[in-house]
């Protein structure tokens, strides 16, 4: 008998599977099957981008964040990376017994903080209870709508040989952050989770270009994994120069420590952006111009040969396979 | 960090793959070195040194990786351990997807097994001492360099009188197990990169033995790309030097190119720590079969640490997969690529046998970085 582990959630090869073998088949339309962050949407006329996230990290306070910001951003940043202004969300939570009042005003006024910044409206909800035990604290599920130009076509099918690929900072700063409060695992550090709404940085390329191929955050499974599912949308193949990739010395040396892969850690204010070559510089400067995008970088290139596969290249001229994350990373044992 | 960006620079690098070149040049014959550690092979391929070198050199994988090495025994024993309802199993997170016969830690823990991953056992003493009417037993797999943390950890429970807690000990010790492939006739390896994590622990010393008596060159290297290219040319020079003086041949040597960690003696501390609690047995390796001296029990007087002391774990006759050839590429005489299982049977999500789980497995290093 197969069931479910927690390797199905962790945005990976299993994800996948699930996707493809259960719920594609089964609720099959040619709007699912586009497996864009957001669905869009053609309503009398009008383009909406239409996205919904579920947050059930613990921690719900970590480095840098809380489970509220979070739940915010998630979903403002699926809608963004369609191309869509986001405008309104609804917020359900599931609380489990015994959670602090305080805690939860705290999260909700991260909510409200955040959603102000990201200029959108919360506009609807839901509230239940569970008994103790049944649930971890508090989870919550964000439903997101935004509006969207009809001249852009945003997909992660549309990358082609010779783009250039960017991104906005640097990365794995939110999976480390958050592995640093786990129980069991408790270290300091001065790393804070990158967790961001991205949707000015995308009005902002939005203002140079209207030509951008894709655009995706990184979150569950990394770079590695977000690069890997662009491959494989758009059948091509992709090289990025590991010299290049913004990672910091202190993310670095907590991942070497606790032998996990920045490549592979969780961003939650990460943006991939796929831009037509000729368009490359103006799209970094505006990046760069914008408030979550000082240090972004271009790491790589959309290459022909072998589809579907990410390849990193060091910078003594050896390379290798980049693949998906094929479930959960586990500490290792010497 | 910017210590170690040192050891990645390409302009030290390049020039070192180019001494390579020209050493392997004046190599009569391929030159098979074995990489001892699992950490060095998942290095190397994570780095990509192997499309680096001389075609004449070849880097063979070892039987470094302790999850890998461990029994389908043990492993069934370990899964059939946790399905008891008054034990907390405790593990480094490498064992849990590990295929026993019939299943996994991985899925008993999706049943409801209480498992824990921690990343040191002073937490696996920890939840000893908040669950003290559990039994909480911490699967103590590893090599010499994991050996003394986890005894240290034991220690600790003892002064504090936590009872509850106990070891699943299936250790390993290297050097046993170097002597025991080098006396395979199958085995053909010309020198030896040994582990630079272990060697910390039982010092460069600890393979002089197995290099006299085998006469090949073994080399301590670290674990970033200069460190591990640094190995390769230790051996390689070796190997030249003893070919071209055939009259007054040079004998071949340890050499410790990890010094900025590894002493020749070792770490006493924990060496006396590993006698004070353990003795050596002969112990199981998988592919590989009994090793005399190369496995631990805890001794007599801590015997009731031990948790196959303490309960019966009757789980029949283990046998390994059919056609998985862990333990012919633990002993470096079949590549990955060479097994009939790799890629399309077993596969990290579909792992037939542990070399494919553990983070140091080769064949998960292989199918991860250097897939064809």
């Amino acid at each position: 008998m197969e069931e479910i582990l927690l390797s199905h959630g962790s945005g990976g090869k299993l994800t996948q599977n699930l996707i493809d073998e259960i719920f594609i088949k089964e609720l099959d339309n040619e709007i699912l099957r586009s497996k864009n962050d957001a669905a869009i949407l053609d309503l009398e006329g009008e383009r909406l981008a239409f996205t919904t996230d579920s947050f059930v990290i613990n921690p719900i306070f970590f480095p840098g964040g809380n489970i509220g910001e979070l739940a915010v951003c998630g979903t403002v940043n699926d809608l963004a990376t369609s191309g869509a202004i986001p405008k309104y969300l609804s917020l359900s939570l599931i609380i489990e017994e015994g959670l602090p009042i305080t805690e939860l005003k705290q999260v909700i006024k991260s909510v409200s903080e955040t959603a102000k910044k990201a200029g959108v409206k919360i506009v609807t909800g839901d509230t239940k209870v569970v008994a103790k035990g049944e649930a971890d604290k508090l989870y919550i599920n964000t439903t997101g709508v935004g509006s969207l130009s009809t001249k852009l076509n945003i997909s992660a099918d549309r990358a082609k040989p010779g783009d250039m690929i960017l991104v906005n900072g640097n990365l794995g700063e939110h999976g480390i952050a958050v592995l640093s409060e786990r129980k069991g695992l408790e270290f300091e550090t001065i790393v804070k989770s990158d967790t961001a709404p991205l949707s000015g940085l995308v009005s902002d390329i939005l203002e140079v270009t209207d030509q951008v191929k894709v655009l995706r955050d990184p979150t569950r499974g990394g770079l590695a994994t977000t690069l890997n599912e662009i491959a494989e949308a758009s059948q091509v193949g992709i090289k990025l120069q590991e010299d290049k990739l913004p990672i910091s010395e202190t993310v670095e040396a907590a991942s070497q420590m606790l032998g996990l892969d920045p490549l592979y850690l969780a961003n939650e204010g990460k943006l991939i952006v796929i831009v037509p070559e000729e368009e490359v510089e103006d799209v970094l400067e505006a990046m760069q111009k914008s408030e979550y995008g000082v240090k972004s970088a271009i790491i790589g290139q959309v290459t022909a040969d072998e589809p579907g596969r990410v390849v990193l290249e060091n910078n003594f001229g050896a390379s290798r396979v980049l693949d998906m994350l094929t479930g959960e990373m586990l500490p290792r044992i010497c | 960090m910017q210590v170690l960006k040192k050891y990645r620079n390409p302009e030290l690098i390049k020039p070192m793959l180019n001494e390579i070149s020209e050493l392997s040049q004046k190599l009569d014959e391929e030159l098979k070195l074995m990489e001892v550690c699992g950490t060095h092979t998942m290095a190397i391929s994570k780095y990509g040194l192997r499309s680096l070198l001389p075609k004449n050199i070849k880097l063979l994988s070892g039987p470094g990786c302790p999850v890998c090495v461990t029994s389908q025994q043990e492993i069934d024993e370990m899964i059939a351990l946790s399905k008891m309802p008054e034990v907390i199993v405790t593990t480094f997170g490498d064992m849990i997807k590990v295929p026993g016969s019939n299943s996994s830690l991985e899925k008993e823990k999706s049943r409801g097994a209480d498992i824990r991953i921690v990343y040191s056992p002073l937490a696996a003493v920890e939840i000893a001492k908040e669950n003290p009417e559990k039994i909480v037993v911490f699967l103590a797999v590893g090599f010499e360099t994991t050996i003394p943390v986890i005894a240290a950890a034991l220690e600790e429970a003892i002064e504090e009188g936590i009872d509850n807690f106990k070891l699943f000990v299936a250790h390993k010790l290297i050097p046993p197990a170097l002597e025991a492939l080098l006396n395979d006739n199958e085995v053909k390896i010309d020198g030896l990169i040994c582990p630079g994590h272990v060697s910390i622990m039982i010092g460069s010393k600890a393979y002089e033995e197995v290099v006299n008596r085998y006469d090949l060159p073994a080399i301590v290297a670290g674990f970033e790309p200069l460190d591990i290219l640094d190995g390769v040319k230790g051996a390689l020079k070796q190997k030249v030097e003893a070919q071209v003086e055939v009259e007054d041949k040079v004998k071949a040597k340890v050499e410790n190119r990890y010094g900025r960690v590894v002493k020749d003696e070792g770490n006493q501390i924990a060496q006396d720590l590993i006698r004070r609690l353990y003795q050596v047995v002969d112990t199981a390796w998988r592919g590989i079969g009994i090793i005399p001296n190369s496995g631990l029990e805890l001794r007599d007087e801590y015997a009731e640490y031990e948790i196959r002391n303490v309960i019966d774990l009757d789980v029949g006759d283990s046998n390994e997969p059919q056609g998985c050839s862990c333990g012919e590429i633990l002993k470096g005489i079949k590549l990955p690529y060479d097994c009939q299982l790799f890629g399309d049977v077993c596969n990290p999500q579909h792992p037939v046998g542990p070399c494919m789980v553990s983070s140091e497995g080769s064949c998960a290093a292989y199918y991860k970085y250097d897939r064809r």
